[in-house]
């Protein structure tokens, strides 16, 4: 392999990194047609209310804990919004993550592999 | 499979961020020893691509929701431990940002799904492909071991919600925490894996690994071979 044509492939996988971003609206799209629901152990107090007839103090006090500031992958304000919005936001949110865990886990295998070279 | 705050008690889920502090050292290691700075770039895609498929809800008609993780592509492409570090960061950023998974339960989270999952998957792949050759054989190897990483994962995941009435039952025998006996939420946990969530793991990993071997990208997933041989 040489540098270069390893580093179009590498280029070749963003690339496909950004076209599921697109897609991701797939993953509100078809479980609101299929009427998935919540995944198991993921709902929210108040559905956990619905279902047992009462809200776990414990859960309670801890689900309060962390407000984020876009909740459901939603933007700030958007939660409950039409489908056809939340869509938007899903892409965008999609978009962010890729940012954020690209840039995250490029800086951390970079100061990695950094330490090594120093060494030898 | 991602844990909210309020589900786990806090002798839970602080046994989740101790199980991991050690492991994440490891892997910090690990990858100084065999990280190639060349393939760096290849931990940031891992890391972006496993947030992404998380994003794509699977319907259960009628019941729930899951998702696949691509975990155990992932540790086939930059080594288990890569992945754990790698599927870790995505699960921070899910929690801190997205609300998913809880961030008292990112220990937990990260154990099951970035532990647990790569793990296991990607040494029943690499018991697998010794058997299975060639670039099909060594495909139908992955998506089994897709199929195994998140099925055991999500068994852990069931363990931890399961113990959580034993642990923490009220006088008044309520729970405090994730109301289901252990024996419900095995079972609700496993039949949506087994079914489905397992299955679209498996499509999802035989097929890119199968797509990866027929194509110029094939020294993506022989270089992590050679590294963790080693």
């Amino acid at each position: 392999m040489s540098p270069s044509r390893g580093s179009r492939e590498l280029r070749k996988f963003w690339v496909v990194l950004i076209v599921l971003a697109f897609l991701t609206p797939l993953g509100i799209y078809l479980p609101k047609l299929l009427q998935g629901g919540s995944a198991w152990g993921e709902w929210g107090v108040e559905e956990v209310e619905k279902m047992i007839g009462y809200a776990p103090r414990g859960m309670k006090r801890l689900a309060e804990l962390w407000k984020a500031p876009m909740p459901d992958y939603a933007l700030p304000g958007q939660e409950g919004a039409p489908a056809s919005r939340l869509s938007v936001s899903y892409i965008l949110s999609a978009l962010l993550g890729i940012v954020a865990c690209g840039g995250g886990a490029w800086l951390l295998g970079r100061w990695l592999a950094g330490k090594k070279k120093r060494r030898s | 499979m991602h844990i909210p705050d309020g589900y786990l008690g806090p002798p839970t889920y602080l046994a989740g961020f101790a199980a991991c502090a050690p492991l994440w050292a490891i892997a910090a290691r690990k990858l100084k020893e065999t990280l190639d700075a060349r393939r760096t770039p290849l931990l940031a895609i891992s890391a972006a691509f496993t947030f992404l498929v998380m994003m794509f809800n699977i319907p259960l008609p009628g019941g729930s929701t899951g998702h696949a993780v691509g975990g155990v592509l992932i540790a086939i492409v930059v080594g288990p431990w890569g992945a754990m570090l790698s599927v870790s960061i995505a699960l921070v950023i899910q929690a801190l940002l997205f609300g998913d998974g809880g961030i008292t339960a990112i220990g937990a989270n990260c154990f099951n799904i970035a532990f647990v999952m790569p793990f296991t998957g990607y040494y029943a792949y690499r018991l697998l492909s010794k058997a299975l050759s060639g670039g099909k054989g060594r495909a139908i190897a992955a998506g089994i071991g897709g199929y195994v990483g998140l099925n055991i994962a999500a068994f852990t995941t069931a363990l931890m919600f399961g113990i959580q009435p034993i642990l923490h039952t009220g006088t008044d025998g309520r729970a405090l925490y994730a109301p289901y006996p252990l024996s419900v939420a095995v079972h609700a946990m496993m039949i949506e894996h087994l079914v489905l969530f397992g299955v679209a793991e498996a499509l999802v990993t035989g097929l890119a690994v199968f797509h990866l071997e027929n194509s110029r990208s094939a020294w993506v997933l022989r270089a992590s071979a050679e590294e963790t041989r080693r």
